[in-house]
């Protein structure tokens, strides 16, 4: 037991420390961290590692990859990680739905995307939840319908919504409803599109937090040739899954303010007697409980790790990450701020201890436990997929889609 | 990256879990739990010494296996996974790491092959009443050699051979090993929460005793011998743990409630999830003390503090949500639940309650990041 490199695996890493000491940028652009100005140094970044072949290492050589390991993948995102990249726009393009394009488009669709994708060119986006389906996505209703001209195109119609990028995406993958006469899960269809189309209509969420990561996206009589088609009609659920495969991998854990930030500030504020709130004991415990989680969610990450290295499926232990780290992420930041007592409410930056970090958590926590699987569903998938415990009971199941209650 | 047990350690652990399988179901926690006068599972001390166990970290010089820490690691978890009702840490995790760590040639080569043998059980004694023991509150007393005091409670007080006693001298806290034998050693033994360990009120007059380590280091002494067995505990507290998930698994799989096996409602469902994140942080910690006692990194102070606070946890969250998911059966004597219900409470507390481990945790982490900034 050790945290040492194989010596393939440190073979690697010095190839990959030399290669980001000549080429890696050695100071931030400003970057706005709910992804804003800084388009133009990630797509320049996005291309340089292309073209050293590290943008999509696991991808085969013949796509633009290194034909790498997942191993190598991480080595490379942690010697990454040590310089001051720009954000990467580019991830769930190319974590998710490029994949899914190279898994079902044919040959000319996927010459034509991948490198472009790959090189940062061009950028994707996933087109899934709806206002009606957000945890079930098989429920669906913007919907496509052939044209009655016997050309085979389709025409869809409907919106989907917290669509990561699409302010500044150029196509993207959507599921739609090809037959609402059969249950939902049997009447999807994937299609990829183009996101320029004058049908497509996408406007900024503005969220709780102030911020606009994410989008609506409204089609109107967007006209898509059949062969845009990703799988068979009335296959969209099982292509969906190949997506989705990837997306508790892509949306990553918690970033922002932790335990050491916490007693930092604890350290610097007066506490209940005038004493440092580092010395209240209700503040110790809570900073012991945080320190203890995200240990243990490292090691975890090691041991996710280690099984990669020795050539192993990695055990269901990773999908503990984001429960744990979203849930503390909001924890630790109204416990910091309820260290500041009165003052506590203040969240100017030039004013908040750690320049406002953990009011930015505290109003971001929230749309974090709900991303990427929300809190109950990601319970739901480690009892049924890694307990083995019975999945809920469905009681649209066997019912035609178009007959399904619905409530807003 | 190589942050897991190696394919021989995995072995062992299997091996472990089939001996201890044959040799200790619940039945032996129980029968120890339920017999008066009755302090441990003799049968199965036997036994396990004769796998080889008591001594699979001393040195081969010494009379054990000369194997490292973390075969002694797959080990605890498999131990606290059958509740084995036998005195292995006192023994092992105390009382041989203390003297491998802090003995003289003379002790370790005196105790160490016993230990290996079965024929030595250790306790360790730091406790006097009520709430934490300091420097400040420390009674018991060593004048000329002689120890007096009372020790409550001890855990396998009553059937120790051997015990490490926490004293002063001359004002001065020190760690003496005391030869139980001794006429002048009164045992009492006094009831708690988990009957299938046993322990003892002890009262010293004037007991000959010899000093582990340098005078004056006592509590110093304690805290390295306790990150040892604390990381080891975990791992018995990570077995518990999921055993506990198992159980509730089980259960839940089989009892119906309105026309459907109770696993299948999210409130289920969602309880077992919750144990499962808490039983896997617990492990991922207690890994980190593994590589840290096994290696005497300097994060261990560190890293056993995290592997003894995410275990805790974890036991005793995945032993009381077992029962809950149990039901009615789950309250009874008969059902097995309590019995991990009581070890999680023995196990929390033998080597100092998770609220003084934050305490240190906290400390160290203030020292380290002070030390990082300046």
């Amino acid at each position: 037991m050790d945290f040492n490199d194989t010596p393939e695996e440190a073979a690697y890493r010095s190839q990959v420390r030399t290669w980001l000491e000549a080429n890696a940028p050695k100071k931030r652009d400003g970057s706005d961290p709910e992804g804003g100005d800084s388009m133009a140094a990630s797509k320049a970044w996005q291309a340089k590692k292309a073209a050293a072949g590290y943008a999509c290492i696991t991808w085969p050589k013949e796509w633009g990859g290194q034909g790498g390991t997942p191993v190598q993948n991480v080595i490379f995102g942690q010697e990454e990680a040590k310089y001051p990249i720009p954000p990467n726009p580019f991830q769930i393009g190319l974590g998710m739905c490029v994949p899914t394009v190279m898994t079902f488009a044919d040959d000319e669709t996927k010459k034509r995307f991948v490198g472009p994708a790959l090189r940062g060119e061009e950028i994707w986006s996933q087109l899934f939840s709806e206002p009606s389906g957000g945890s079930d996505v098989a429920a669906s209703r913007t919907k496509a319908e052939r044209v009655p001209d016997g050309s085979g195109d389709w025409l869809i119609n409907g919106q989907k919504v917290w669509t990561t990028g699409a302010q500044f995406s150029d196509y993207g993958i959507v599921i739609v409803r090809t037959n609402p006469d059969v249950p939902k899960h049997k009447g999807l269809t994937m299609f990829w599109l183009d996101l320029k189309d004058p049908g497509v209509e996408v406007k900024p969420i503005h969220q709780m937090s102030g911020g606009s990561g994410f989008n609506e996206v409204f089609f109107t009589d967007v006209r898509v040739k059949d062969s845009q088609r990703l799988g068979a009609e009335g296959e969209g659920w099982k292509v969906s899954l190949v997506t989705l495969m990837n997306e508790r991998l892509a949306v990553g854990g918690a970033t922002g303010a932790g335990w050491s930030q916490f007693l930092e500030t604890a350290r610097n504020t007066p506490g209940l007697d005038g004493a440092s709130a580092l010395q209240d004991q209700a503040v110790r415990e809570k900073l012991a409980d945080w320190y203890v989680q995200a240990e243990g969610l490292k090691h975890t990450r090691n041991r996710t790790m280690t099984a990669l290295s020795r050539g192993q499926t990695p055990g269901p232990e990773s999908s503990i990450g984001k429960i744990v780290s979203a849930v503390q992420m909001q924890e630790l930041a109204n416990t910091a701020i309820e260290m500041l007592d009165q003052y506590g409410i203040i969240n100017d930056g030039d004013l908040a201890p750690q320049d406002a970090a953990f009011h930015w958590s505290l109003m971001f926590a929230p749309g974090l436990r709900i991303a990427g699987g929300t809190d109950e569903i990601l319970r739901n998938i480690i009892a049924e997929r890694v307990l083995g415990l019975p999945g809920d009971i469905r009681v649209d199941k066997d019912v035609a889609f178009k007959d399904m209650p619905t409530g807003r | 990256m190589n942050f897991d047990f190696s394919d021989d350690q995995k072995f062992l652990k299997s091996e472990a879990r089939k001996f201890l399988e044959a040799n200790c179901p619940t039945t032996s926690a129980r029968k120890v739990l339920e017999e008066e006068g009755k302090a441990f599972d003799e049968g199965l001390w036997k036994a396990v010494a004769g796998q080889g166990w008591l001594g699979a970290a001393i040195p081969e010089e010494h009379g054990g296996l000369g194997l490292g820490h973390l075969e002694l690691c797959v080990i605890a978890e498999e131990l606290g996974r059958a509740v084995a009702p036998i005195p292995f840490a006192s023994t092992v995790y105390f009382l041989a790491e203390a003297i491998m760590i802090a003995g003289t040639d003379e002790q370790k080569a005196d105790l160490l092959p016993k230990i290996a043998a079965g024929e030595v059980i250790g306790a360790v004694a730091t406790s006097e009443g009520p709430g934490v023991v300091t420097a400040g509150n420390l009674q018991a007393t060593v004048t000329d050699g002689k120890l007096s005091g009372t020790k409550v409670p001890v855990t396998d007080g009553d059937i120790a051979n051997v015990a490490l006693v926490l004293a002063k001298e001359n004002g001065k806290a020190g760690l003496y090993i005391v030869d139980m034998a001794d006429p002048s050693v009164t045992k009492e033994a006094v009831k708690t929460l988990d009957p299938s360990r046993d322990a003892a009120k002890l009262v010293f007059k004037s007991t000959p005793v010899r000093r582990l380590g340098a005078a004056g280091e006592g509590f110093e002494l304690v805290e390295r011998i306790f990150d040892r067995a604390a990381v080891l505990l975990s791992f018995e507290q990570t077995g518990g743990a999921d055993r506990c998930l198992e159980m509730a698994k089980e259960y839940a799989l089989e009892r119906y409630a309105f026309g459907r096996v109770i696993a299948s409602y999210q409130a289920i469902k969602h309880k077992l999830a919750d144990m499962y994140v808490k039983n896997e942080l617990a492990r991922s910690n207690a890994y980190y003390g593994a590589w840290a006692l096994n290696t005497d990194a300097p994060e261990l102070p560190v890293a056993a503090s995290a592997a003894r606070i995410a275990a805790s946890e974890a036991f005793w969250f995945a032993s009381k949500e077992n029962i809950q998911t149990h039901g009615g059966i789950g309250f009874t004597w008969e059902m097995d639940c309590h019995l991990f219900y009581r070890r999680s409470r023995q196990l929390s507390l033998v080597a100092g309650a998770p609220r003084v481990w934050k305490e240190r945790l906290v400390s160290h982490l203030e020292r380290r990041n002070a030390a990082a900034a300046a």
